[in-house]
């Protein structure tokens, strides 16, 4: 019977399969952060229990970490602490870390991939939602909580239930300005933030096909956005030439055995998906949200919405929620809002492709001076390469800050915070109310469109940007 | 983990769909090493103004609502981030039941984790139930029957198998996992003959 590439995956890391359709699934590789583990491990050294296969898990400080003055320590005496006890719990438990001091540090979507930790039909968890991003590689890469971090530490499985199975097809040629974020907030804003609940997403079509690695990344990160436990695109060259040489990639014989399997995982012909979604590409716009849910999306070309339209009551009072914390009024038009800061980075779109976008916008120009812009690289290593490229000297002489790598203000959860009533264009991934700050408000949107935000000092049309 | 039986409660029904995780329990509470005293942050923005003083109109500092042991939320409840810290603060504050039209699946998974019966109802019953809660009637939800009784209502409601036993025993599901050690090391020796890279 022809397989989906979920199902290929999934019958290859069934351990053992319980009468009521219980499953015990095998977890190739598991990346640990400070901030959902410290717990787990604290439940294996009350249980006395070891971690079962360290040299899968690969841990990193990401959350917490300041992106600025890094020589000076971190000044928070909570966040200083997390950090040192997952330092503490890496060298007890046998567990390769990047530190903060390591080059190779930075968040730790963006690293997996980087390092070739992330590898085509793997079973790829994480204490965070986003770990959906390595599903960019065709691996079936979900988030998990806490108790289900210790469970995967200390067994290496989960327990879980195969989930149905959506095809979201884009076809067509993306217009100019249109970029892989705006094919992911045109698709939440299609299905929903709860659209995807219980479903893992195979995207396909011309346009992912099309897509860079560092797109696709974009687009499977914002998966749990719409809802879905994974995103999924199908292994091609692109990705087996992504991943070779990589330091933690297969190499000599295990190279040619890995690829000639990974060859076996695109969907087959004829494989039935419990749903399918066909998208042409033209109807994609550059996109931006203008409320505090993901869905709330619309093209630039838009005005803020009007809640006596919706007719649904509960999502009428959503919309005058989301406008009342916003500040907006209806039936402005996006390209009037005005921003006071705009923040680059995340592990939506904090990769050197990135980068080079904003770059690629901000050359020769200034940033607004009455907008604070700040570059919070995805890693050292993206951080490095875009120096050599000589990015920084771009984005430092228009007026951005060049900061030092981690997840910073897509959470705010170290010093990087916004103040109640600002607003941010970000290329972060969620909008929510108090996400990037209590009271701040958040437009999410591309890093192109980020980066004309700042120069223009409001939401921009890309397409207008001279 | 603590047994789930029966619960008997008047719920405190909080009308909004979409509430994620961020407003469950905020960034600056996720920077504890614990999984207790997490209750301070629960809904902390909605709980507390700027000055962290309390807002006496919020549906837990109100009465009876202050005594809910049962939460009742629009659809889509607890989605975003995979913060565990959510279901921890809505234990330490007291919830171990929840009913909503739906939930995200992270969220949902990290309930039973927890001790904490995520309840999934349709909207029309939900909002009946959203009705009674502010008319402060209690309602008893028995997990071994799957029943709500609300006075002379009695709703069904459906629950994994698995999940209901582990929440009725208080079961850890890493000592289940561990019993099947054989099935795992097995998986294992298999894995590395056919996958040598991994």
């Amino acid at each position: 019977m022809p397989k989906t590439l979920f199902e290929k995956i999934w019958d290859a890391h069934v351990v053992h399969h319980a009468n009521d359709g219980t499953c015990v699934i095998y977890i190739d590789r598991h990346l640990v952060h400070e901030v959902t583990s410290p717990q787990a491990f604290e439940g294996l050294r009350m249980a006395g229990r070891p971690v079962r296969r360290p040299e899968n898990t690969l841990a990193v400080a990401d959350h917490n970490v300041p992106t600025t003055n890094r020589n000076l320590g971190i000044s928070d005496p909570e966040s200083k602490l997390q950090i040192e006890t997952l330092e503490e719990n890496v060298k007890e438990f046998g567990i390769t870390y990047f530190g903060m001091n390591d080059k190779r540090q930075g968040i730790v979507h963006i690293i997996g991939p980087e390092q070739g930790f992330t590898q085509p039909g793997m079973t790829i968890v994480c204490g965070d939602s986003h770990t959906s991003t390595h599903g960019a590689f065709g691996a079936l890469a979900f988030g998990i909580g806490t108790s289900e971090v210790e469970h995967v530490l200390a067994t290496q499985t989960l327990i879980q239930k195969p989930a149905k199975t959506m095809r979201i097809t884009v076809d067509g040629t993306l217009s100019a300005g249109v970029t892989a974020k705006d094919v992911v907030l045109h698709i939440i804003g299609l299905i929903g933030t709860a659209g995807g609940t219980g479903y893992v997403i195979e995207y396909a079509g011309s346009v992912i096909r099309d897509l860079s690695m560092e797109g696709r990344m974009t687009v499977c990160n914002m998966t749990i956005e719409g809802g879905a436990r994974a995103g999924l695109i199908a292994p091609d060259d692109k990705t087996f030439a992504y991943i070779k040489g990589r330091p933690m990639a297969p190499s000599g014989e295990n190279w040619d055995k890995a690829v000639a399997w990974w060859k076996t995982l695109p969907t087959d012909e004829g494989a039935v998906f419990d749903k399918e979604i066909h998208i042409n590409a033209a109807d994609i716009a550059p996109s931006v949200t203008w409320g505090t849910s993901p869905q709330d999306v619309l093209p630039i070309t838009g005005i803020v919405p009007n809640p006596d339209d919706e007719p649904d009551t509960n999502k009428k009072a959503a919309i005058i929620r989301a406008l009342d914390y916003m500040g907006l009024t209806a039936g402005t038009k996006l390209t009037d809002i005005p921003v006071d800061k705009v923040f680059i980075g995340s592990c939506t779109n904090g990769r050197i492709e990135d980068l080079r976008e904003v770059a690629r916008v901000a050359e020769g120009k200034k940033v607004a001076a009455t907008v604070q812009a700040m570059i919070v690289p995805g890693s050292g290593l993206v951080k490095a390469q875009a120096e050599a490229e000589g990015l920084d000297k771009i984005l430092l002489a228009a007026g951005f800050e060049w900061r030092e790598p981690g997840c910073s203000l897509c959470l705010g959860m170290n010093e990087d915070k916004l103040n109640a009533g600002e607003r941010c264009a970000s290329t972060s991934n969620r909008n929510f109310e108090g996400r990037q700050g209590r009271g701040a408000r958040t437009h999410l949107l591309s890093p192109a469109m980020a980066a004309a935000a700042a120069i223009t000092g409001k939401l921009t049309d890309i397409r207008e940007m001279k | 983990m603590t047994p789930f039986k029966t619960l008997t409660s008047i719920p405190a029904a909080l009308r909004i769909m979409n509430i994620d995780t961020d407003m469950i329990i905020p960034k600056q509470f996720l920077r504890t090493i614990k999984r207790t005293g997490l209750a301070a942050g629960l809904f902390y923005e909605m709980r507390f103004d700027e000055q962290g003083n309390k807002k006496p109109d919020f549906i837990l500092h109100r009465e009876p609502y202050t005594q809910s042991t049962i939460l009742i939320a629009g659809e889509n409840f607890g989605c975003g981030s995979s913060r565990e810290h959510a279901p921890w603060a809505l234990l330490d504050f007291g919830i171990r039941c929840i009913i909503a039209p739906s939930y995200s699946d992270i969220f949902f998974n990290n309930c039973f984790k927890n001790g904490i019966l995520p309840i999934v109802l349709p909207q029309a019953q939900v909002e009946e139930l959203m009705n009674r809660a502010d008319d402060k009637q209690d309602i008893t939800i028995n997990l071994p029957d799957q029943k709500i009784v609300a006075g002379n209502t009695v709703y069904d409601f459906d629950i994994d198998a698995f999940r209901k036993h582990c929440l009725i025993n208080g079961l850890d599901d890493i000592g289940l996992t561990l019993e099947k050690e054989t099935f795992i090391s097995t998986y294992e020796e298999n894995r590395s003959k056919e996958r040598p890279w991994v």
